[in-house]
């Protein structure tokens, strides 16, 4: 292949038990440039990436790097031989100190036994100074805000002076002015000659900041073009693999009458405050914000999953507390949390309990014994009613892809037959096609006459699928805008008002 | 998040006062409860207080210390070690058997071998500890498997081992006595005395113990990889910390200890059995657990091990102290304190929402 290529994957495969996660990919990255890596979820992208840095060992294909192949069988042999890696979850020892996060698996040692703070202190001051970031090195990880956190990870992998680093994901949780400031030190690392390897969901940031562009699909090579030839449409027709016109179902649903209105909402242990709308029948309202507005806030504190420090919510004009979540489902509200994996499936418990685990009182028989032959007709019905894609009731939740476990616990929200639906983030972490099936259901709910309250991170979601649209800003409401007559400036304005 | 809201933040910290008295009382309520505690025993018996109990206190303090040290290091990594006291019943037994007097050669295990010179039997216990230790760490790091499993299995291997050894030789199961004087004097013989009262040589050992822990803990390469492991098994690994080799350390360390433990035992007891160390794990659980050593895991300092052995004596002594005390509730109070200090504990990671 090229001359001149700094690493070069060839022909990697990976296999998982039952499941070909890598066939025969191929991946070139030139010194001095950034190599963007995209792909839906489950595309392979990271899996390529942990058989480069070593936590996976490939099945096949070799791997150069700077004209001597390598085999790298951990972490520390990637490390030493100039590979480092910002992994996608914030892998940290949060109990520990941020230069000990820093300098962990190679403290500076006087003596060769003795680790010496001191020398640890200094080196960091000097990275985190090169860089322009901002944090306490004696500060205990656990006790700085997320994009911190991140900016720590991002400062670390770049401290070890490597040829190629890899970025997975590094934006997910950083806020605007962080995403500008690490693409500065992305442009001096490739100014220095690095390879950048940058994995991104994010279309914008991926045409701005990379010079190749490489799309991988169910495990195998799509594509490598020069980012300047490709565009938006293009890259997510690569991606799926189809013709992706229309990204939001046409909207069909009718707000009726008002059901839910909500005064001045505050958080006793969050900064939410004085948060106060209303939701009509078949209505969907967006919930629009920064990372860190409220915005999830404003689903707990109503569902009762977080404690309120204030303010009246009636549901039909008459006042209801929901002070804990049991109370909220009997009032007929349901939650979707944010993070699926770990406050929504049951992981390793199978599709039927998973569906009927909110509802397990009406499958009381006698009031003891719960009753096999209903909970199994509700799970038929959610797995026909949701179009979830599994080999049956018994398959263990985890094994389904993520657009087929939020349709799980969509469907076990609805057998509680809640009148209000609040949506967190309904969407992350799935693929573009499954989305539009997400959006499908959303829809048809409130064609049924239900509320729904969805908060989102992507601007056009909730201007495809919302009525109207909260901004919220720094625990506060800032606005509220309807969907059809706004604009993304508009929306990222107020949500920047009380910043 | 914003400075705007950082400011907020603080200033409302500052602001609710008679929150954060609350907060203090709470951090600090079991030191707090102990010091009510001393105050009270010594006022309903002076005693409490005297010199020779204050040396019996710090005594038993630093008999049950190794123990707890080595423990301490299986509870960082979010683990635990049932085999501790089977492992000090082993050593202390071997320790024993080795440093008999040679001048009632009728009672004496192994009466082909003499007394042999103590370091070599201080090394040996150790070792036999750490080995087992390295056994425990092994089957934790291969096989990914709790470490209350592993240790609930080895505990039992090890008593058959000790049953074993204790029939061995001439002994045929009775208890190992009539140690040879070098050996009592060693660890039990006076090292000075404060007012009559003798504090013995294995206090200072004890202190020692302390220190190298508190060394191997704060200041090495292998104690700050002990707690990146504890806290983030994984951040560990991709930062190219050896998780394997650690995790097999961390456990032999405390076998090692352990093995010092029994050695000290042996002697201390002077009429070793089977029965030797049976328990001793729960102690020194109980011990890191008041001193704050946490089973979220990566949390855990090595002064807090101290005060946690020390007001454990400090209950048990007193208790006794404490005329008419029904001596069946010392198990309800020791009970008591083990779930407050972790309840206590848990209260400062849980986030309030």
């Amino acid at each position: 292949m090229q001359e001149n290529a700094l690493l070069e994957m060839r022909d990697i495969s990976k296999e998982f038990p039952g499941v070909k996660a890598l066939d025969k990919v191929s991946l070139t990255v030139r010194p001095g440039t950034v190599h963007a890596l995209m792909g839906e979820n489950g595309a392979g992208k990271s899996t390529l990436m942990k058989c480069l840095f070593g936590i996976y060992s490939k099945d096949g294909g070799t791997i150069v790097l700077d004209g001597k192949e390598v085999n790298f069988k951990s972490s520390k042999e990637a490390l030493e031989n100039g590979v480092a890696m910002v992994h996608q979850e914030l892998n940290q020892a949060l109990t520990r100190s941020v230069q000990d996060n820093l300098w962990l698996g190679r403290y500076p040692t006087v003596g060769g036994i003795m680790v010496s703070e001191g020398i640890m202190r200094k080196k960091t001051k000097e990275i985190f100074s090169d860089l322009e970031v901002e944090v306490d090195p004696s500060a205990i990880m656990r006790t700085l805000p997320v994009s911190k956190r991140q900016m720590v990870e991002i400062a670390k992998a770049v401290s070890y002076h490597s040829k190629i680093i890899v970025f997975d994901e590094p934006t997910s949780s950083l806020t605007e002015t962080e995403v500008e400031h690490l693409f500065r030190i992305i442009n001096m690392l490739r100014d220095q000659g690095c390879g950048i390897i940058y994995i991104s969901h994010k279309m914008e940031e991926i045409l701005r900041i990379s010079d190749d562009v490489t799309i991988m699909r169910d495990g195998t090579w799509v594509a490598t073009r020069p980012a300047k030839e490709l565009t938006m449409d293009e890259i997510i027709k690569l991606m799926v693999g189809r013709e992706l016109t229309n990204r939001f179902p046409p909207k069909t649903n009718e707000p009726g009458e008002t059901i839910l209105e909500v005064e001045h909402l505050s958080g006793k242990y969050t900064r939410l405050r004085d948060a106060s709308f209303q939701l009509r029948k078949g209505e969907i309202l967006g919930i629009a914000g920064l990372d860190g507005s409220g915005r999830t806030e404003v689903l707990e504190n109503l569902f009762g999953a977080m404690t309120k420090g204030g303010g009246v919510i009636k549901l039909h004009g008459k006042t209801i507390q929901n002070r804990t979540p049991k109370e909220s489902i009997k009032n007929g509200f349901a939650l979707l949390t944010e993070e699926r994996r770990a406050t929504g499936i049951f992981g390793i418990r199978d599709i039927r309990e998973n569906t009927v685990i909110s509802n397990l009182n009406s499958y009381l028989m006698g009031g003891i014994c719960l009753s096999d032959k209903k909970m199994k007709e509700d799970t038929d019905w959610a797995i026909q009613a949701m179009h979830i894609k599994t080999p049956g009731q018994s398959t263990q939740i985890r094994a389904l892809s993520g657009g087929n476990q939020q349709k799980v616990i969509i469907g076990r929200w609805l057998l509680t037959k809640p009148e209000v639906l609040l949506l967190d983030e309904p969407t992350r972490g799935i693929d573009v096609g499954a989305k539009y099936e997400i959006y499908q259901l959303i829809i048809d709910l409130a064609n049924q006459g239900k509320g729904v309250v969805m908060v989102s991170s992507e601007m056009p979601e909730l201007l495809g699928v919302c009525d109207r649209i909260l901004v919220m800003s720094g625990g506060q409401v800032a606005g509220e805008v309807d969907a059809k007559n706004t604009s993304q400036e508009e929306i990222l304005t107020l949500a920047a008002k009380y910043v | 998040m914003s400075q705007e809201s950082k400011n907020l933040q603080t200033s409302a910290r500052g602001m609710i006062t008679p929150q954060k008295v609350g907060n203090f009382v709470l951090n600090n309520a079991l030191i707090i409860l102990m010091v009510i505690a001393v105050i009270y025993i010594a006022i309903i018996n002076p005693n409490f207080l005297s010199t020779g109990s204050i040396i019996n206190i710090i005594s038993q303090t630093a008999a049950y210390l190794p123990a707890a040290l080595g423990i301490g290091g299986c509870i960082v990594l979010t683990g635990t070690d049932l085999s501790a006291g089977r492992i000090v019943g082993l050593t202390a037994c071997v320790s024993a058997s080795l440093l008999q007097s040679t001048l009632n050669m009728a009672n004496k295990m192994w009466p082909e071998i003499g007394a042999l010179p103590i370091p070599v039997v201080i090394v040996v216990a150790m070792v036999i500890g750490a080995a087992i230790g390295a056994f425990n760490g092994f089957f934790v790091a291969k096989f990914k498997l709790h470490p209350f499993i592993v240790t609930l299995g080895t505990q039992l291997i090890v008593y058959t081992l000790l049953l074993i050894y204790v029939t061995m030789g001439n002994n045929n199961g009775m208890a190992i006595a009539n140690l040879d004087k070098s050996y009592t004097d060693f660890v039990k013989g006076e090292m000075f005395n404060i007012g009559g009262a003798s504090v013995p040589w294995y206090v200072l050992y004890a202190v020692i113990l302390t220190f190298v822990m508190w060394f191997i803990w704060n200041k090495t390469k292998f104690g700050k990889n002990m707690f990146a492991l504890g806290s983030n098994e994984e951040a560990a690994r991709v930062s190219g910390v050896n998780v394997f080799l650690t995790t097999v350390m961390v456990f032999a360390l405390a076998g090692a200890m352990y093995g010092f433990t029994g050695f000290i035992e042996g002697a201390r007891i002077a009429s070793n059995t089977a029965n030797t160390g049976f328990n001793y794990e729960l102690d020194a659980i109980a011990a890191c657990v008041i001193g704050g050593v946490s089973f979220v895991g990566g949390i855990g300092k090595i002064s807090g091990i101290v005060i946690g052995v020390l007001m454990l004596r400090l209950i048990f002594i007193g208790l006794n102290m404490i005329p008419g005390m029904n001596q069946n509730f010392f198990y309800l109070i020791k009970g008591a304190i083990i779930l407050f200090a972790c309840a206590l504990d848990m209260r400062k990671y849980l986030a309030k929402k």
